[in-house]
């Protein structure tokens, strides 16, 4: 009996497991390494990409025009990380900690807005803030202003995008790693005359570190790939490194150089990730 | 008595505060539901006109961009369907059994979650084009299938950390083969995970736009024709159309939390 429950495990975990590696061998792998290979990959005159190997692709990645791009892209990231986590977490934990009964009310409100479409949201905020949008509007109407403001196209509207497409994924974690603080430190440190601020710095925010750490990492890394915010709120004056790319594989049609300038996106986010696995984080917590 | 009105305006500011978060959440959507009544018929529909329905009534003549939400729908319930099977069997088999290279395939599974899209989308961009699947709907089935597997092996796994496996080991001793175990009792106990996995599936479906974009050919969905329209102005059929599909989306939801409600009492 106890033969043949173990000679015949292989045959379910094949069944069960098979479809997923294939899937993932075939739609995950093979792509990436793919790419890595196009980034030594030349063009012909005809933007074909023929396999003969080159380094110019990366040679190409240090014009300065770039560089400067991906500077700013990544401080548009850690700014939007900075004030996602800023702006989010006494709100995390307000709702968080609530003892009234709607909590999974509050909780399905962060949701809800992301159930639209992020572009015509990204959108709604360009109709808001133009030159005949709401808010001119109402300030004109109440004699703040004389001419509508020029408020679009900056960097600071493309942060507003990446913060308001971002800021459920530092909601989430934190308000797990909020829910699940003991409430009995927290009144056992007041106990011991704490005060407020030092029981946040040295008790509520060590304890929720993980999720800070995990939210941050949720949100720096898909801000520096968010092109269509930058390109609907950002006019082209916030180029990141996602609209580089996008431009080289759609009117650009230089596919190598796309391909270079993914795998610096590679590079990067697996170095973010490497160190958040070093302060202690769980790749599984930033899962769902 | 000071004490308590401190506590008090701590408490109204906290209140304030989440109430201004959820402004901020929810303004650009006002703007699109107001928007969708606005009697305006001149580019880029911006100025407020008045009030009309009219616009809900011309968005079912639109043909181009009612098949651009039936596109969605089609590949948003393919996909939902195929990755929800293909996710359910790995996520228990990767619980049940050891084997070499498990590490890999986990290993896999963080790379849809944690790399930017755009990355995702141009490898699957060159992948299509390297082999000729031809890119519609197939291919964008195909690309949404890969960025929902780990979403729904996560929530699956994240039901079974508390699965008793001894539950198994009865059916099996009761002389259940192992499809019917399987069938009739893991399935049963781990399904809201599998519902909750399939739910954000669908709804990241419905809502990506990055992928599809690189991934899509001349088949347009709903982000897609949006992110079309932007260039000269949202018109307000398409706020019409987001109205209702946002009134569909909290409708379900609503429905099926009520649902639970029920069964869990």
């Amino acid at each position: 009996m106890k033969g043949r429950k173990l000679k015949s495990t292989v045959g379910p975990a094949a069944v069960m497991v098979g479809p997923v590696t294939l899937w993932l061998a075939f739609f995950v792998a093979i792509p990436l390494l793919y790419v890595f290979l196009m980034s030594f990959c030349s063009l012909d005159e005809n933007y074909n990409v023929v396999f003969s190997f080159t380094l110019d692709n990366y040679a190409r990645l240090l014009d300065p025009n770039y560089i400067s791009i991906y500077l700013q892209s990544l401080l548009i990231a850690f700014l939007t990380t900075v004030i996602c986590l800023v702006v989010t977490y006494p709100f995390a934990f307000l709702i968080a900690r609530t003892l009234s009964k709607y909590k999974a009310v509050f909780y399905m409100l962060v949701i809800i807005p992301f159930w639209t479409n992020s572009l015509i949201r990204i959108y709604g905020w360009r109709t808001f803030l133009g030159a005949n949008g709401w808010l001119n509007n109402t300030l004109t109407a109440m004699g703040i202003i004389d001419k509508p403001l020029d408020l679009l196209f900056t960097k600071g509207t493309t942060i507003l995008g990446m913060v308001y497409c971002l800021l459920p994924y530092m909601v989430l974690p934190l308000y797990t790693a909020i829910e699940k603080l003991d409430k009995n430190l927290l009144e056992a440190s007041a106990d011991l005359g704490a005060k407020k601020i030092t029981t946040y710095r040295r008790i509520v925010i060590p304890l929720t570190a993980s999720g800070i750490f995990s939210g941050s990492i949720m949100v720096f890394i898909p801000c520096l790939g968010l092109f269509f915010v930058s390109d609907i709120l950002g006019g082209g004056n916030s180029d990141i490194i996602g609209n580089l790319i996008e431009r080289q594989f759609q009117s650009g049609n230089n596919w190598p150089l796309g391909s270079a300038l993914s795998i610096i996106l590679i590079a990067v986010t697996l170095l973010l990730v490497k160190l958040y696995q070093k302060c202690g984080g769980d790749l599984e917590s930033l899962g769902v | 008595m000071k004490r308590q009105t401190i506590k008090k305006t701590e408490k109204t500011a906290g209140i304030l505060y989440c109430l201004l978060i959820y402004l901020f959440l929810f303004l650009p959507i006002a703007v699109i539901v107001v928007n969708s009544f606005n009697a305006t018929t001149t580019k880029p529909y911006l100025s407020w006109k008045g009030f009309t329905l009219d616009w809900y009534v011309k968005l079912m003549d639109n043909t181009p961009l009612l098949q651009s939400f039936g596109n969605t729908i089609i590949i948003a319930t393919a996909s939902t369907l195929l990755a929800t099977c293909i996710g359910t069997l790995a996520a228990v088999g990767m619980y049940k059994y050891k084997f070499k290279g498990k590490s890999i395939i986990d290993g896999l599974l963080y790379i849809p979650v944690v790399i930017p899209e755009i990355v995702l989308g141009i490898s699957l961009l060159t992948l299509f084009s390297k082999t000729n699947i031809p890119r519609g709907m197939l291919s964008l089935i195909l690309a949404h299938v890969t960025f929902s597997i780990p979403f729904v092996i996560f929530n699956i796994r994240a039901r079974l950390a508390g699965y008793d496996n001894s539950i198994e080991e009865a059916s099996i001793d009761l002389g259940a083969n192992r499809r019917q175990t399987f069938f009739r009792i893991t399935l049963p106990v781990l399904a809201p995970g599998v519902a909750g996995g399939a739910l954000l599936a669908f709804t990241l479906s419905l809502d990506d736009v990055i992928i599809s974009y690189f991934t899509n050919g001349q088949t347009k969905t709903f982000p897609l024709k949006v992110m079309e329209s932007i260039k000269s102005g949202v018109s307000p059929d398409i706020n019409a159309l987001s109205t209702l599909i946002l009134i569909g989306t909290i409708f379900l939801v609503v429905l099926s939390q009520r649902s639970n409600m029920k069964k869990n009492k």
